[in-house]
């Protein structure tokens, strides 16, 4: 029976839980930063010793922690890149901006459990000799930054913020900045520019990296909010049992997003990869399946910018056979496992954690001219193949869904799309195209048909 | 008339300054603030974050331009933002903002935000909410509501003209 598996989400639903610092107090909250707070330093055999904040940084890399935000990036590695000789100071920012459509996990926490990302975060600065850390929340989330600007207040009360925590010597400030409706904010070089109080245009990778020329050209660590939640947990439960959750190289729970044509829409948290797709979609645990006499037509797996995958496809994967021997495996769609390799072996991402679940009663030419309507809106327009191409794209799909297309709008848009993708300076040109050459090219009859019905209709109206 | 910044609140944004090692980054809280007490972005509100943060005023207007959330000008009073993302469209959003539109007299097919003439609503399609399990979902001025069913919007048309 595939069932959730509560780690961070744990509390937040239960009969009486606030988000208050009592509360998380009387749930064990902050022994985790109490426990860091009081590590030695590690002799190691070649005479060296690791100072605690190495320790946790190890920690971080052993738990295979990847990020949750989007990318699916391991933590401990990026981590691991931040300048440490710079002698600038280094910053961290909590991506708290949750905009990729199909995703609400982050509001979960924010909402019901914000000591967690609090506690989360104040260990991983200190183990990161962060001074001043910030939480970029989005600007359509009032309630969420009054919330953490309230359990600000009440860890500095405590002294689990401010100087000198716990009588450790350590200084930490975490402020709470707003975000004001742009998607953009969400990738982490935007997020940089519009805290630096600019339009949150990307910046180009090399040379802005964050881990070295991040907030004010110092080195910064952008980590999503469930991802710093988990750092919180690595250290209560040892990176090593941690890592036990979840599959080998997708370790840990994380919270999925399902929304669209089930019965049961919600979050979840499970460990990456121990439940399918299918059992995410039609287990009672979980969506309780689609709604009567409906059959499954695709799922976006990842976030609106996740490739498309059709009812019935199957994926070559990686399988240990009964021999012990690694062998390509045919897998069907519903029983790909919900983790980050899976996804990728089946040429799509998980992404965000966000699927979206599309039924025989939805027509694909009208899903993808919403999701390219949000593109078309969203593009920060430094990048012209980005800027114009997203429009394009839009404007097309606008065509084919009000009954002007045409039959080569099909492949006109898969052009657009082609010559977005790695033509741009960062990666929303490929969130906008991939969804635009996923579903073409698997419903390349749908959107045809629908171009040629409409070829066919003009060509009467005319004579 | 002539723009004044309350005491108070010159003393909150002064104090948000402080979050920040550089003043520019306050931009956006100083922004919000401003809408907050004021309704909306007026060019008095750019010159005066300008003056406060020490920098040109196009520096805060290009701001003001490029997110989404800023106004140059009056909202209704109950602000009715309706979400226009796949997982809310797929569970009527559109036809949603369609009702509210009419039982309000705007005109549906126009896409940009519409304020009645009376100054009491702002209807507006926006992206993504984040909270897509509860589509379709209407950001009702700093309040999210979940599963608005046509009855709903009904009673919050009721309610909004009341006040
Ligand atoms: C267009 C775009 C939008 C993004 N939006 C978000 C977002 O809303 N929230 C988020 O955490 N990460 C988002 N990301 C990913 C961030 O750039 C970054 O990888 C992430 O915050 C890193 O945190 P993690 O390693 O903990 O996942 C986005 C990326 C791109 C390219
Ligand atoms: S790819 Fe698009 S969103 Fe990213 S920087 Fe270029 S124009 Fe902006
Ligand atoms: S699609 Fe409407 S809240 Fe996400």
């Amino acid at each position: 029976m595939p069932q959730e598996h509560r780690l961070i989400l744990k509390h937040a639903d239960q009969s009486g839980y606030t988000p208050d610092l009592e509360c998380y107090l009387r749930h064990g909250g902050y022994e985790s930063l109490k426990k860091v707070l009081a590590l030695a330093p590690r002799d190691l055999p070649e005479g060296k010793k690791l100072s605690p904040q190495e320790q946790v940084r190890e920690d971080v890399k052993t738990s295979g922690l990847r990020g949750r935000g989007g990318a699916g990036f391991s933590a401990g590695i990026k981590w691991s890149l931040v300048d440490r000789k710079s002698g600038k100071p280094i910053y961290l920012i909590c991506n708290a901006d949750e905009s990729e459509p199909g995703t609400f996990k982050d509001r979960q926490i924010i909402h019901k459990d914000p000591h967690q990302l609090l506690e989360g975060m104040i260990i991983s600065c200190w183990a990161n000799d962060v001074k001043l850390a910030y939480i970029y929340i989005r600007g359509e989330m009032p309630h969420g930054a009054k919330l953490l600007n309230t359990a600000i207040a009440e860890a500095r009360a405590k002294n689990f913020l401010g100087k000198n925590i716990l009588g450790s010597g350590y200084d930490l400030e975490i402020y709470v900045h707003r975000g004001a409706g742009s998607y953009i904010c969400g990738e982490e070089t935007g997020l940089i520019e519009s805290l630096e109080g600019k339009r949150a245009y990307p910046r180009i990778k090399p040379p802005y990296f964050p881990a070295v020329l991040g907030l004010y050209m110092c080195p910064t660590i952008v980590n999503n909010v469930e991802t710093l939640c988990a750092v919180k947990h690595i250290v209560a439960m040892g990176a090593s049992e941690y890592a036990k959750l979840g599959t080998p190289n997708n370790t840990g729970t994380r919270i999925v997003s399902l929304s669209g044509d089930v019965r049961r829409p919600g979050y979840f948290e499970i460990e990456v990869g121990k439940v399918t797709i299918g059992e995410l979609i039609n287990d009672p645990a979980f969506g309780g399946g689609l709604r009567d006499g409906r059959k499954l037509k695709a799922i976006i797996p990842g976030g609106s910018s996740s490739k498309i995958l059709k009812a019935g496809e199957t994926f070559k994967l990686n399988r240990k056979g009964s021999d012990g021997q690694m062998a390509k495996v045919d897998v069907p769609l519903l029983d790909l496992p919900y983790d980050f390799d899976s996804l990728m072996a089946a040429g799509t991402m998980s992404g965000s954690g966000a699927i979206i679940v599309l039924d025989d009663t939805r027509n694909i030419v009208d899903c993808l001219a919403n999701i390219a309507e949000f593109y078309a809106h969203e593009s920060c327009g430094q990048c012209t193949p980005c800027r114009e191409g997203s429009l394009w794209m839009s404007k097309a799909l606008h065509r084919l869904t009000h009954g002007h297309g045409r039959k080569a709008d099909a492949d006109y848009l898969l052009h657009i799309a082609q010559n977005i993708q790695g033509r741009t300076i960062c990666a929303f040109g490929e969130a906008c195209a991939w969804p635009v050459l996923s579903y073409v090219n698997k419903f390349k009859d749908d959107f045809e048909a629908k171009g040629a019905g409409d070829e066919a209709k003009a060509a009467v109206t005319k004579h | 008339m002539s723009f004044a910044v309350p005491a108070t609140l010159e003393a909150q944004l002064d104090e948000l300054v402080t979050h920040y090692p550089q003043k520019r980054s306050a931009s956006l809280m100083f922004l919000h603030a401003l809408q907050e007490h004021f309704g909306y972005i007026s060019r008095d509100a750019v010159e005066w974050t300008a003056r406060k943060l020490g920098l040109q005023p196009i520096n805060v207007y290009e701001l003001v331009t490029f997110y989404p959330m800023f106004r140059q000008e009056p909202l209704g009073k109950t602000h009715i933002k309706v979400c226009r993302t796949l997982s809310c469209a797929l569970a009527g959003s559109s036809e949603l903002r369609t009702h509210f539109c009419s039982k309000l007299g705007l005109d549906a097919h126009k896409h940009a935000p519409q304020t009645t003439p009376d100054g009491k609503f702002t209807v507006e399609f926006v992206e993504c909410l984040a909270d897509c399990g509860n589509a379709p979902v209407v950001l009702l001025n700093e309040d999210l509501l979940p599963k608005v069913t046509p009855a709903r919007a009904d009673e919050i048309v009721a309610k909004g003209k009341l006040k």
